[in-house]
């Protein structure tokens, strides 16, 4: 109680006697009326203040749980899953790269002898050829003709191996969305917590906030639980269980 | 098995990327009519009105999700029987068993390859025509 509250106090009091005093029961009935509202509205007061202080410590324990699987779960998880990206591109970079170190010398190859058979071929046109090389042109035709189908056709798979190395960028695009959400959580809870600075309740695991859309399986993050599809065969294996 | 090389197929990916994959793997396999579009929301108007004949769309897509887009697709009675094949990065269990509840007729994990893409083409027509 402050000495203010105390000298309000006792100036009623001694009003109230002097009332009592000279039987004034109106003038009596007012001041312990008065007494009452300052008693009332000093507890009003202590209540709100305790209310206050639940509100703000049950705040700061929600928000320090939710660093703490931020740290505890979801960063380690987040490094796993960069960790995925790395490998992912590189094994399209290196898929792809194969396959253009592969296919390179055989356009080359076909390249050369196109060339010198056109050059063959310009003379043959030009009356310009002797019937014994006639006859050998005529055989390196037939087998470019042959080699040159078996070379497109390896050229043919590498182009579509090369484009299916491509589809990294999805999942990878995926993946590095839902760090970048992660980044922008960890930001918002850093700043909460820096302008609610105090709280000292030990943190708690939450429960795990699972998106109704996990996206991409990450193996040793997403495969713990033993409930996701690893391969296109579990899909099957489902799916015909399922009657399909 | 004789399948419609010119049937009209829509490819849903919000990844361009992947779209093209998809359109460009089709394509190999004799299939050259085909349309893309980047969520559900897009694709929907597109299947009322663009007499389509096959779907293949991904689930996790902003705007409308492909589950989204199928429970459209299989509440509209013009579009009721359009196959779909569902081709997606999510792979848990519960979301196989939802896709098949909701009508899919076929379900390709991320990353896949061409051979599987076609395999799945291939049975989701057989078993229509059978």
């Amino acid at each position: 109680m402050t000495e203010q509250d105390q000298e309000a106090q006792l100036l009623l009091a001694k009003n109230l006697i002097q009332a009592l005093e000279s039987s004034d029961e109106v003038a009596a009935d007012k001041i312990l009326d008065e007494i009452a509202a300052l008693r009332e509205s000093t507890l009003f007061q202590e209540v709100g203040r305790l209310t206050r202080q639940l509100h703000d410590s049950m705040n700061n324990f929600s928000l320090d749980a939710k660093m703490a699987e931020l740290t505890a779960n979801d960063i380690p998880d987040a490094k796993e899953r960069l960790h995925y990206v790395i490998s992912m591109t590189e094994q399209a970079a290196n898929s792809t790269l194969g396959v253009v170190e592969d296919l390179l010398p055989v356009s080359k190859v076909l390249n050369e002898q196109a060339v010198e058979l056109s050059g063959k071929w310009d003379r043959f046109l030009a009356k310009d050829m002797p019937f014994e090389e006639f006859k050998m042109m005529s055989t390196d035709i037939t087998a470019y003709f042959s080699q040159t189908k078996n070379d497109l056709n390896s050229v043919q798979t590498g182009l579509t191996d090369i484009l299916m190395a491509q589809s990294f960028q999805d999942i990878t695009g995926q993946i590095i969305k839902k760090v970048i959400t992660l980044v922008e959580d960890l930001e918002q809870g850093m700043v909460a917590l820096v302008r609610i600075s105090g709280g000292t309740a030990k943190p708690e695991k939450t429960a795990s906030s699972d998106t109704a859309l996990p996206g991409p399986v990450v193996p040793g993050v997403d495969d713990k639980a033993n409930d996701v599809a690893k391969k296109q065969d579990d899909v099957d294996d489902l799916l015909s269980s399922l009657g399909f | 098995m004789v399948l419609d090389r010119n049937m009209k197929i829509l490819v849903v990916d919000d990844f361009s990327t992947m779209r093209r994959i998809v359109k460009n793997l089709l394509r190999d396999l004799g299939f050259t009519n085909t349309f893309e579009a980047d969520d559900g929301k897009t694709a929907l108007p597109m299947l009322q009105t663009g007499n389509f004949d096959f779907l293949v769309t991904d689930w996790n897509m902003p705007g409308m999700t492909g589950i989204e887009l199928l429970k459209a697709v299989r509440a509209d009675p013009k579009l009721a029987k359009l196959p779909v094949l569902m081709v997606t990065a999510e792979a848990k269990r519960e979301q196989i068993i939802l896709a098949a509840q909701t009508g899919v007729n076929g379900y390709v994990i991320k990353p896949f390859t061409a051979i599987t893409l076609k395999e799945k083409i291939g049975k989701i027509f057989e078993r229509i025509e059978g």
